[in-house]
């Protein structure tokens, strides 16, 4: 506990040396407000508009949460076909790659143009960029079970989905929790992207991305740092939340969940 | 024991094992083993002790020669045999109990025969304050503990032990040695045991196979005539101390051939 407090110490002087740094350069330079607005400006920012604020992320929630979800149903399935042969593996793990290096700013206006605007299209893309890590993630902790345990499943007559979900599914948990934490980072990148093309799917604003690109269009840069503020305590939301199921579901086996613990 | 129950339980004859690239693991290894018997198998590293294992138990297919257990094709007699790895092999997910039911679990048996017969077994291996406890819980003796009771939960007639408790300090080996004893005296199954110490073997057995290596082939054999109920101090008897010193000098030239 000590140590926790000891890290978050550390972690707070950091901030607050940079927002002097922040603060400094304003004044040196002399930088006028709709370049770079002061520390203070943005907190303004971040009290007055905060209704639009929650209303902005809570769209982009949704989005980013529904794409992640997708892509950790989708990608379990994909990584237990991918489980069955090597042969599969070899035929098809390359298109996983290709999921993965596809750049998203160039297959967004194609996406939106198959499915049209709003939340399914921007949860779409979401899910197109999260869902390779939990791909190849899984299927690592599928595949990689020592082979004394496969004999001991064989010697007891055990069939392939005996072998499959209570040998391999459990062995590859903490794998998939691996995936799910890069995935949960990346889902509200990809969200925020998506709205940079989708625009506002309902009357009165879109997400944070829709946002963004709006506040940038107006020079209120105060709310454009106040919404990449907002961007930056959802992504950390993700994280932890997946940070706290993961010790949830292996604390009580799992060596790197203890170790987690006492860190 | 040995002379009235001379039926076999496992018939090996002309088993010769090859691998992909040529190398010859066994060479004709032929050995009948009764049911009841207690025989291990000792070796210098790579004369094929663990083959001669995965083989009998169906996990490996022979190059040429046949292997039959209790009348069975290897395969077909799994129901009867259980193998207990050098690893405890244990599931992390899983509780000691719940390990411990594997087997039932994976065979179909119901959660109220499963749940009677685990804690049967917990208690006797001795590890009912750990019953729920989790594999990273245990030492590595309480580990085996559990691997052991975990074999024995589906009541096999043949067990295949693939050094153990190679991995355990000494004390915890012989306390373990002492126990695998007790609980074949009350149980009666044949065992296969495979180790590197010739105490531990002479122990044990009712019988000791030396192999000899590059390739695998059987050196000598030694029947083990010292009384069926043994405890730790048989350990410090000329006629123990007589029999390893026998068993080691064939293991010598074993090696030196």
């Amino acid at each position: 506990m000590r140590q926790h407090l000891r890290t978050a110490a550390d972690a707070l002087c950091v901030f607050f040396a940079l927002l002097l740094l922040w603060q400094l350069i304003l004044w040196t330079f002399h930088v006028q407000p709709y370049m770079l607005p002061s520390p203070a400006a943005v907190a303004r920012a971040v009290v007055a508009r905060f209704p639009s604020l929650l209303a902005a992320s809570a769209i982009t929630v949704v989005e980013s949460g529904a794409g992640l979800i997708a892509s950790i149903v989708v990608g379990v399935i994909v990584a237990l076909i991918f489980a069955q042969s090597r042969w599969v593996r070899r035929m098809l793990y390359p298109y996983t790659i290709l999921l993965q290096t596809v750049p998203i700013v160039a297959i967004a206006p194609l996406i939106l143009m198959w499915v049209g605007g709003g939340t399914a299209a921007v949860a779409l893309i979401a899910f197109i960029i999260s869902v390779a890590p939990i791909i190849a993630n899984t299927t690592q902790g599928l595949v990689s079970v020592d082979e004394n345990l496969v004999h001991l499943f064989l010697m007891h007559n055990a069939t392939r989905g005996q072998v499959l979900f209570k040998l391999r599914l459990p062995h590859a948990v903490p794998s998939l929790f691996v995936g799910i934490r890069i995935a949960s980072g990346i889902s509200v990148i990809g969200a925020i992207t998506g709205e940079l093309y989708a625009g506002s799917s309902s009357v009165g604003g879109g997400g944070l991305g829709y946002s963004i690109l709006y506040a940038s269009s107006q020079l209120q840069t105060d709310y454009l740092f106040a919404l990449v503020l907002a961007a930056t305590v959802l992504g950390f939301s993700f994280f932890f939340l997946v940070m706290f199921l993961e010790w949830y579901f292996l604390h009580r086996w799992h060596e790197s969940a203890l170790k987690m613990e006492v860190e | 024991m040995t002379s009235e129950l001379a039926v076999p339980m496992i018939e090996l004859s002309g088993l010769t094992k090859r691998y992909g690239d040529g190398q010859t693991i066994l060479n004709s290894v032929s050995l009948t083993i009764s049911k009841g018997e207690f025989v291990s198998i000792i070796g210098p590293s790579g004369c094929g002790k663990s083959t001669v294992l995965k083989l009998i138990a169906g996990l490996a297919v022979p190059t040429s020669g046949t292997i039959s257990v209790d009348g069975m094709t290897p395969r077909n007699a799994r129901e009867l045999i259980a193998f207990i790895f050098q690893d405890a092999t244990l599931l992390p997910w899983r509780t000691v109990a719940q390990n411990v039911g594997l087997g039932l679990e994976l065979e179909g048996i119901g959660k109220v025969p499963r749940n009677q017969k685990t804690s049967q077994l917990i208690e006797l291996v001795g590890l009912q304050h750990m019953a729920n406890a989790y594999p990273r819980e245990l030492s590595g003796g309480m580990k085996m503990r559990v691997s052991i009771a975990r074999a024995l939960a589906t009541s096999p007639r043949l067990l295949l032990m693939d050094e153990p408790f190679a991995a355990l300090d000494e004390m915890s080996r012989d306390r373990l040695n002492e126990e695998v004893l007790r609980l074949r005296a009350e149980q009666n199954w044949t065992a296969v045991f495979v180790t590197h110490s010739v105490a531990e073997a002479v122990f044990l057995s009712t019988r000791i196979v030396v192999l000899a290596p590059n390739p695998g082939r059987v050196e000598a054999e030694f029947p083990i005539d010292l009384p069926a109920t043994r405890t730790g101090e048989l350990r410090e008897t000329p006629e123990f101390e007589a029999l390893v010193m026998q068993v080691s000098h064939a293991l010598r030239t074993a090696l030196t051939q």
